[in-house]
């Protein structure tokens, strides 16, 4: 069965937003990096076997018990923290009932009234210089669901397929779910608070080192809420949610069609429909899921086989002295300290070299020439290679310590920058060091006054035109000179010295 | 030396003990012995439903060789014992009396198997249970009931009839049982033979297929008190593996129970548990048995628990409401049972999901099923589960104040002697009430014992007291089991069970 999608009828953005203010809601799962599972001792490795990392616990058999993971719990608090929120001194798990064939128990064991941290926020800088607090409603602690693959049918979709396979791996590792309150007041912004959300909470999370925070692999997800508002109301109209929005583009993407796909609804004096919606990256339209009613019913009641999540203060403070400072903040010091502009810097955050600079800085490099050496060719290879800077030149064996060794031999004087730049390709290309580089290519400035001189006296007598043009006070016309000489010297020579020389001899300094 | 006995079944675990540690007898022989008399007269009792001879006779080789080879070993190495069909036990089928789990072989043991194992005690079989433990006759096992050995027409409790069964027809010394609202001490009450509860988180229930995850607890369903302490012994004690697990060391039972005193113990007799409502000759052995221990030293005081008036309405929303979501886990896709729906050529996982669910639970679990799911609705939580909590809470109060005056509770075990097959079978309210003295302990999750108080004068069947006592101190149970043992044992010449019918007269 092959499946093509039809959009519903759209407003323009511009429309939409002339009559209707967005309201959204945004649901986000992390899968926390802890080395086992939420509720057992099961490995969390990513691409694993099917079924290779499953035990009692994790496939729901008859008798098995949960047993919380204390790494899993201090990450959920630092999240918490991290997004300044309060931080429950008892809660408890709970089931949320609902039957599902990846689901092993036909529960999910997470938290229903008593989130582990609550009432929080986390500020977001717009491109044009403001910000946007979203205000957090809770992040609770869950476990992930296995993973269907329906064989069969065209589409890998359930409806067609012949069967289905289930794989437990991912059953029972450890989710944060972050959920803000409505966020109100975006205007024609509400995409791009979206995305600079989803994105800070990205490096957020990256900073605590809670998660890998793979959108691509499914290690964040995000859920997309959306309604709109009639300008000047203050009830909040029906929402969708869409699912499974999974990268920053999407987010933002998904955002603004569901504005005008709801501006359409509301504009034809229609109703928008409570449901959930699939979103098509390919096509960039949302479609209708199932329908979702408040009739919807969990049967949640406190999970028995667990005992309560009760962090002593002295914990909590404990976990708060770990948190590292917050990804903006720290972008701003390191711009300022590096002396960056705001184009520079942006560039060095997308290209994720901010560690790798704050690195080479600290063995020694200058923030200019740090910038300059990883965002040059090393970034150009790694992006032929479809890898990240950081990866790539850990696999070149390349480091920081590389960088401030060229730029000494540049300071020192034995390379000019097109030698250095000769030499940082040889280190690229395994050839070694740049020091080794540089003497096995035989690289340095031509230092010996008296080869200068030779090559000096050489091209003044050839080019007696040239010369007396000099001595006549065009000085410009040295440059000519200075081009031979560089040639003759093989490029070796310092043009600024051979221009001093020429200009001694022809008696004009 | 002990004396090579006629028939090692009659002994008693202890005594067993000793004579396989002088040697008297091999784990080998004493196994065997019970698998014969298991073969003798469990087409009538029907108390097993998976019989391991091969296994158990393994085990009790090992055991034999390791004794040879003088390793230290456990003091009840090589004494076997029956598990109800509850615990998971890895290679041995489990099926919880359930149609749903036929054919089901565990990959792991429940940390009690592994500490009985551990202990070199072979595994004889399974025993028989009602549904999910949901009874107390075990006639809603979906393998047919079990008999009681004092009368085969009659239930032998439940739901862990198979385990008090196996043990008062001597085809295991020592039984493995579990109890939600009374499912060890009532069939122990009614099969003359000894069953503990013990406080909630004092034996693991890693591996203990969840009926209602905060009542469940296992225990010993054993003939004589001194044993029940010396399996608790082995399966008590805190585990990593189940949150809930008490993380302190089992409780001086053994001690207790050895020293069988209650010189100045303070009886509580519950005025809401006494009288009204139990069968007079269940009332009337209750009263003596209390009597024999005031001769004893002891002292009676009354305490009244009003709460416990709401314990069974209680109890009958919190059981099913969590067994609701325990039983959720039943569904075809991973193991078990799988029945496709009739006429459908390609089901969906929720359709096969559903049949199997149909064809596999029996009745009352669907009854329960049901309940649970409605107690738990969204607008009728607080009303229902809520309000449920909320009696467990004025229970626990209850025990704590009663507590404050007394050292130990009792009343009658269960309201009558065993009844007839059948009688109730169609009367859930009526089987319901079985249990109305001993929720309250699993709604608290308190200790208790049942210990055989004679035999009702209108009927000739066995009747039980219960002792409880407050949480993690369960040697107090043992204490009053064992002085209160010994004295009837005194009176009556002999052990209750000597008058029990001889099911096999030709046999052993
Ligand atoms: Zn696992």
């Amino acid at each position: 069965m092959t499946t093509t999608h039809v959009g519903e009828p759209v407003l323009s953005f511009e429309e939409a937003l002339a009559a209707y203010d967005p309201v959204m809601g945004l649901e986000v799962h992390v899968e926390l990096n802890t080395a086992t599972k939420m509720f057992c001792g099961c490995a969390t490795t990513f691409g694993a076997e099917p079924n290779s990392q499953v035990c009692p616990v994790c496939l729901g058999l008859p008798g098995a018990l949960p047993v919380v993971n204390e790494k899993g719990v201090e990450s959920a608090i630092r999240i918490g923290l991290a997004l300044n929120c309060e931080i429950a001194s008892w809660c408890r798990f709970a089931r949320k009932n609902y039957f599902y064939p990846d689901m092993p128990k036909n529960f999910q064991t997470s938290q229903y009234d008593e989130p582990i941290s609550f009432d929080g926020h986390l500020d977001v800088e717009l491109s044009d210089g403001s910000t946007y607090r979203v205000e957090i409603e809770r992040a609770h602690m869950e476990e992930d669901t296995g993973k269907s693959l329906h064989v069969g049918g065209s589409t890998g979709r359930i409806h067609g397929a012949d069967h289905s396979l289930v794989d437990y791996n991912r059953a029972g590792i450890p989710l944060i779910e972050i959920v803000t309150k409505p966020m109100l007041g975006a205007g024609e912004q509400a995409p791009e608070v979206a995305r600079a959300y989803v994105s800070a909470l990205r490096d957020l999370l990256k900073a605590l080192g809670v998660s890998d925070v793979r959108m691509e692999q499914g290690s964040m997800r995000c859920d997309v809420n959306l309604s709109l508002m009639p300008k000047g109301s203050t009830t909040l109209g029906t929402r969708s949610e869409t699912k499974n929005v999974n990268s920053l583009r999407s987010v933002e993407r998904a955002v603004r069609y569901e504005v005008g796909r709801h501006a359409a609804v509301l504009a034809s004096g229609r109703r928008v429909v409570q449901e959930t919606r699939h979103w098509h990256e390919d096509t960039g339209i949302t479609t209708s899921g199932r329908e979702k009613s408040d009739a919807e019913d969990y049967r949640y009641f406190p999970e028995p086989d667990l005992v309560p999540v009760a962090p002593s203060r002295e914990t909590v403070e404990a976990l708060r002295a770990t948190l590292p400072e917050n990804p903006a903040t720290r972008r701003k010091r390191l711009q300022s300290d590096w002396g960056y502009s705001d184009l520079e810097m942006r560039d060095v955050v997308n290209a994720g070299l901010v560690e790798l600079i704050e690195e080479t800085v600290a063995a020694g490099a200058t923030p200019a020439g740090a910038r300059k050496w990883w965002s040059g060719e090393v970034a150009r290879r790694a992006n032929t290679e479809a890898q990240d800077v950081v990866t790539y030149a850990a696999s070149l064996g390349v480091t920081p310590a590389h960088v401030v060794e060229l730029e000494e031999l540049v300071t020192s004087g034995r390379l000019n920058d097109s030698m250095a730049r000769q030499v940082w390709e040889g280190v690229l290309d395994g050839e070694g060091s740049p020091t080794a580089v540089a003497d096995a290519r035989g690289l340095q400035l031509v230092r010996d006054d008296g080869a200068l001189e030779a090559a000096v006296d050489e091209v003044i007598a050839a080019n007696p035109d040239v010369a007396q043009k000099i001595r006549d006070g065009k000085v410009q016309a040295v440059g000519a000179l200075i081009g031979q000489v560089m040639k003759a010297t093989k490029g070796q020579a310092d043009a600024g010295q051979a221009r001093t020389v020429i200009l001694e001899r022809l008696g004009v300094s | 030396m002990t004396a090579v006995p006629t028939d090692p079944t009659r002994l008693t675990a202890a005594e067993m003990a000793d004579a396989l540690a002088t040697g008297a007898i091999s784990s080998a022989e004493l196994t065997q012995a019970h698998l014969d008399r298991t073969a003798a007269v469990d087409d009538a009792v029907h108390a097993y439903l998976h019989v391991d001879a091969d296994g158990a006779i393994a085990a009790a080789r090992a055991v034999d060789a390791r004794r040879a080879a003088r390793e230290p070993l456990h003091p009840l190495a090589g004494v076997p014992v029956a598990v109800k069909d509850v615990m998971a036990t890895k290679g041995l089928p489990t099926t919880c009396g359930s149609r749903i789990l036929e054919g089901w072989v565990p990959p792991y043991d429940a940390t009690l198997v592994t500490r009985l194992r551990e202990a070199g005690m072979p595994i004889l079989g399974k025993t028989n249970m009602d549904e999910f433990a949901m009874g107390s006759s075990t006639e809603h096992s979906a393998y047919g009931p079990t008999h009681n050995p004092w009368d085969l027409d009659r239930i032998p409790g439940g739901s862990g009839g198979g385990s008090s069964s196996v043990v008062a027809s001597y085809q295991a010394p020592l039984a493995i049982g579990t109890d939600t609202g009374g499912s060890i001490r009532q069939p122990a009450a009614v099969t003359g033979t000894v069953g503990v509860k013990p406080t909630y988180g004092g034996v693991s229930r890693y591996g203990l297929v969840a009926l209602a995850s905060s009542l469940d607890q296992a225990g010993p369903c054993t003939r004589t008190v001194l044993d029940a302490a010396l399996l608790h012994d082995v399966i008590g004690g805190h585990d990593p593996m189940d949150s809930t697990s008490i993380d302190a060391p089992v409780p001086p039972v053994v001690e207790a129970a050895r020293r069988a005193d209650v010189s100045g113990l303070r009886i509580g007799i519950v005025r809401e548990l006494t009288g009204e409502g139990f069968q007079p000759g269940v009332q009337q052995r209750f009263d003596e048995a209390v009597a024999l221990l005031v001769e004893r030293g002891a002292r009676v005081v009354e305490v009244s628990c009003p709460s416990f008036a709401y314990a069974l309405a209680a109890y009958y929303l919190i059981l099913p409401s969590e067994a609701s979501s325990n039983l959720a886990k039943f569904d075809a896709m991973r193991y078990g049972l799988r029945v496709g729906p009739p006429e459908v050529a390609h089901p969906s996982a929720e359709q096969v999901m559903a049949a199997t669910r149909d064809a596999g639970f029996g009745p009352e679990v669907k009854r329960r099923i049901i309940l649970g799911t409605y107690a738990l609705s969204s607008g009728y939580y607080d009303a229902y589960y809520g309000t449920a909590q909320k009696v467990r809470r004025l229970i626990a109060d209850d025990f704590a104040r009663a507590f404050e005056t007394a050292d130990v509770l009792a009343s009658p075990t269960a309201p009558t002697t065993a009844f007839r097959l059948g009688d109730k079978l169609d009367d859930p309210m009526a089987m319901y009430l079985n249990d109305i003295a001993t929720i309250p302990a699993n709604l608290a999750g308190v200790p208790g014992i049942s210990v055989p108080s004679g035999l009702a004068p209108e009927d000739g069947l066995p009747t039980g007291i219960q002792f409880l006592a407050p949480a993690t101190e369960d040697e107090r149970l043992y204490a009053a089991g064992a002085a209160l043992e010994a004295a009837l044992t005194d009176r009556w010449g002999g052990p209750l069970l000597a008058s029990a019918p001889d099911l096999a007269p030709q046999g052993a």
